[in-house]
């Protein structure tokens, strides 16, 4: 299914069922899946209800969580993922469902690499329109999302570098 | 949002499909030759196969995006022919808010506005 | 007032764009309206009975004349000449087209507004006491940390596809006046019992709705600069937690209910404990923030305005205004002026587009061209000198704006109901109005006293009517309009529900019903006692028989 990075469409290089290259499983094969290919690309598919404790124990064999997106308005996803990088998931994440350009913006601020899109979201949602969406609005407010800085940590910056310069005059 | 969509039950007959337009918001009715503002103007559906065929119709313009939120409404048809809802929240609707009978189709259309009071 | 900085002006204007091309993505169909209606929504637009609808933010009530104007200006230009104030302090315009929306928000952004999660399942217009800056028992003025919510609620990542909306309330006065603990979290800000340190107090889990909830404390006392940590950890859990499978048990206050208050709780510390913390960043924009609120320069006057007492003397009916429309203002020689947009047989917190400038007017001639919109859908011009109040309520009464009702009977809170909205279940409007009629006599309503009336038009409660010391909720009942009536709701820091008095009226009883239980309390009242000291005393058991005999009578 179609797959988009901050970039554009990409090829998608993990796979459900293949053998060879990256697989992602669900969680109930995940024990056994790492039991049986222990030096394979391995990812696991969640629903957006997993506890993050049930995943720790794996993080380090683990090279991309997938967390499903129901519905584009069911928003649990979001903070599943934030709550993985905060407990230290350095892996791929990637959202599964039907979300729209317009979250494109949220989803890579809350710690997402990646979408996977239904077939269907195709025909109607280019991927200009999804670069487009991230470069909607400049700035967040939101301090310790994203990879760019926040509105408040700009003014702070803006401030002290003022301050530092009026101190050197 | 509606909360009273009735295409999945069977329609009360006869009735008028009620929608609104996408870019205007404007509520439409469909009339014998297109969509128009006047409910008395509305296509009445006394037959089940009239209904259906009002509902294809409003689904297709759903699909074109012209319109959102059509809907078969109940109505009883009056001497001169028109269709006034029978459910009060549709009959005002078809009328505009009645604390400002100067705004909505009751002030546009003054003819229903008066045959409905 | 807040003034918008280069990145707040640049947010707004990318917003807007952003939009515009939501919008031409919706008729072009590359967006199906399920897709678009969550995007349109946290714009402040909704497809309502007749038409689409706008609801603007007035973030925490406050309003200045220039924006005034410029509301006035686009209900001429695309809506019908009015508009309407609600119960969470936004504007709503009843007719504007999708097509203009954009350029309506393009216009607001000119002056420093926007419509941006005035709706949706998101973090809501924060709202904030009416008086702030002003009353005398405040600790501090909440319209900084209100401001820095509205920053930070902004667009949130994380928080914009919530199981439901988020309402947030903020006071810094020791008498709650934004009735904190229907919100789905307050910050109320106080002093600590012990250190004397200022913080905030942390409420969450109350509600009207379907299910009223009264909200609960959840943190005692959280020190400043760890606020937006804190609502991180809350909204955080509430986002992962709260249900999803039934829009009414979706709001907070159904998982702190379920899970109890002790385990929410829990949950909210732990997230609170792993989270970052932006401490550096909160109280560096609430320093940057706060000095904006406090740049009204006040004349140095007198406590007593030897020219407002003897205005008072000279003219009774100017009098009888001053009554309720006063409230005590920190600042010596000034007063804040509440003003009713509930004139009798009105549609109440409904103001036309004349109105508007002319009001706009008199904010800048008299209250240093600020004014505040307040819960009840009245105005406050919140900084009037004492020797101005006479020239301020005859060019009030000369624009319809001076009615001496306010905290009366007739000063009634009513959502706009089965008149405008989609979602109505009956018309609220008509029964304020009938209420506002039976009730209009200046005389008989002084003589009342103090009686808070709230109407909803369906069990959203948007008109507040479980905290009515009288409410009214119009239900459908076999075709008809039918309106449950409960008693004994306060909106205050003692909040309660009310509770139901008897079966259902129709549209045409409710006056009737509401004078014989007000008959009852003038019967039944202890001298000085005001009508909901008496039904706490009496209990709503004394009114049901008065409500019931009614509808008896009715009945037969
Ligand atoms: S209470 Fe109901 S009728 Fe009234 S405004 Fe809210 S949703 Fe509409």
């Amino acid at each position: 299914m179609p797959l988009l990075d901050r970039m554009g469409w990409r090829t998608d290089d993990f796979s459900r069922d293949d053998v060879d290259g990256g697989i992602i499983v669900p969680l109930a094969a995940l024990r056994s899946t790492l039991d049986a290919r222990r030096a394979g690309v391995i990812g696991v598919e969640i629903s957006n209800d997993v506890a993050v404790d049930r995943l720790a124990p794996y993080f380090a064999q683990l090279a991309l969580i997938a967390i499903a997106f129901p519905a584009f308005g069911d928003g649990r996803g979001f903070s599943l993922a934030r709550r993985l990088r905060q407990a230290g998931f350095a892996g791929r994440l990637r959202a599964v469902g039907p979300l729209i350009p317009d979250q494109g913006p949220y989803a890579f601020a809350c710690g997402f690499d990646e979408i996977e899109l239904p077939e269907a979201s195709l025909a109607r949602q280019s991927e200009a329109q999804w670069a487009a969406a991230l470069g909607a609005i400049s700035h967040a407010y939101q301090p310790g999302y994203a990879r760019q800085t926040s509105i408040f940590e700009r003014r702070r910056a803006a401030r002290a570098h003022k301050q530092e310069s009026r101190s050197h005059a | 949002m509606s909360a009273t969509k009735q295409s999945s039950r069977k329609p009360l007959l006869p009735a008028i499909l009620i929608a609104n337009d996408l870019r205007a918001g404007d509520v439409l009715f469909r009339g014998a030759h297109g969509w128009t503002r006047d409910p008395a103007a509305a296509a009445i559906a006394t037959t089940a196969v009239d209904a259906e065929a009002l509902e294809k119709i409003g689904g297709a313009a759903v699909a074109r995006n012209e319109i959102v939120d059509a809907y078969l409404a109940e109505v009883v048809v009056d001497r001169d022919g028109r269709p006034t809802p029978k459910h009060f929240r549709e009959r005002f609707r078809t009328l505009g808010p009645s604390v400002r009978p100067d705004l909505g189709k009751q002030a546009d259309f003054a003819h229903y506005a008066v045959a409905a009071e | 007032m807040y003034a918008y900085d280069e990145f707040d002006e640049r947010f707004v204007r990318e917003r807007v764009a952003q939009f515009r091309d939501q919008v031409a993505r919706r008729l072009s169909g590359s967006l199906t309206e399920d897709e678009f209606r969550p995007l349109r929504l946290q714009n402040g637009l909704y497809l309502q009975l007749h038409a689409y609808m706008l609801r603007i933010a007035i973030p925490y009530g406050v309003l200045s004349s220039r924006q005034l104007r410029q509301l006035a200006l686009i209900a001429d230009r695309f809506d019908k000449g009015y508009g309407h104030f609600t119960t969470r302090q936004n504007l709503q315009f009843n007719w504007p087209k999708l097509s203009d929306a954009p350029d309506i928000l393009d216009l607001l952004a000119d002056v420093g507004m926007h419509a941006i999660q005035t709706s949706g399942n998101c973090i809501r217009n924060v709202t904030a006491d009416h008086f702030a800056g002003v009353a005398r028992d405040e600790i501090e003025d909440p319209r900084p940390v209100a401001e820095l919510l509205r920053q930070w609620s902004s667009l949130h990542p994380e928080f914009s596809f919530l199981p439901r909306k988020f309402k947030v309330a903020v006071t810094g006065a020791t008498e709650d006046r934004a009735v904190l603990k229907a919100h789905d979290v307050g910050v109320r800000i106080l002093r600590h019992p012990e250190s004397g340190e200022i913080g905030y107090q942390i409420l969450a889990g109350g509600g009207l709705g379907r299910t009223p909830m009264i909200g609960k404390v959840v943190r005692d006392f959280l020190p400043k600069g760890q606020l937006l940590a804190y609502l991180d950890a809350i909204m955080r859990v509430y986002n992962s937690e709260g249900r999803r499978d039934n829009k009414y048990k979706a709001r907070i206050k159904i998982l702190v209910h379920e899970l109890g208050l002790d385990a929410f709780r829990n949950a909210v510390e732990s997230e609170f404990a792993v989270g970052p913390n932006w401490s550096a960043e909160e109280t560096a924009e609430l320093a940057r923030i706060a000095p904006s609120f406090s740049k009204i320069a006040y004349d140095d006057l007198p406590a007593v305005s030897r020219i407002f007492e003897a205005a008072k003397l000279a003219n009774p009916t100017f009098a009888e205004w001053v009554e309720n429309a006063l409230f005590p203002h920190r600042v010596a020689g000034y007063a804040a002026v509440t003003i009713s947009l509930k004139p009798v047989g009105g549609v109440p917190g409904d103001m036309t587009s004349d109105q508007m400038r002319a009001f706009a007017d008199l904010a800048e001639r008299y209250s240093s061209g600020e004014l505040r919109v307040t819960h009840a859908q009245n105005l406050v011009l919140p900084h009037v000198k004492l020797d101005d109040l006479f020239d301020l309520w005859r060019t009030l009464g000369a624009l319809g704006l001076a009615t001496a009702n306010v905290g009366l009977v007739t000063d009634i809170i009513a959502c706009p109901g089965l008149d405008y909205c989609a979602l109505a279940t009956a018309r609220s409007i008509p029964i304020a109005q009938a209420i506002s009629r039976r009730f209009g006599d200046s005389a008989r309503q002084r003589e009342i006293g103090p009686l808070q009336i709230k109407i909803s038009g369906c069990i959203n409660a948007c008109g507040h009517h479980h905290v009515g010391h009288i409410g009214i909720l119009g239900l459908e009942k076999r075709g008809q309009e039918s309106y449950q009536v409960t008693l004994g709701g306060e909106a205050s820091d003692n909040l309660a529900i009310g509770e139901l008095l008897g079966p259902g009226l129709s549209a045409d009883e409710v006056a009737d019903a509401i004078e014989r239980i007000v008959a009852g309390y003038l019967a039944k009242r202890r001298p000085g006692e005001t009508f909901i000291e008496a039904v706490r005393r009496l209990g709503v058991n004394a009114f049901k028989s008065a409500f019931l005999r009614g509808a008896q009578d009715a009945a037969a």
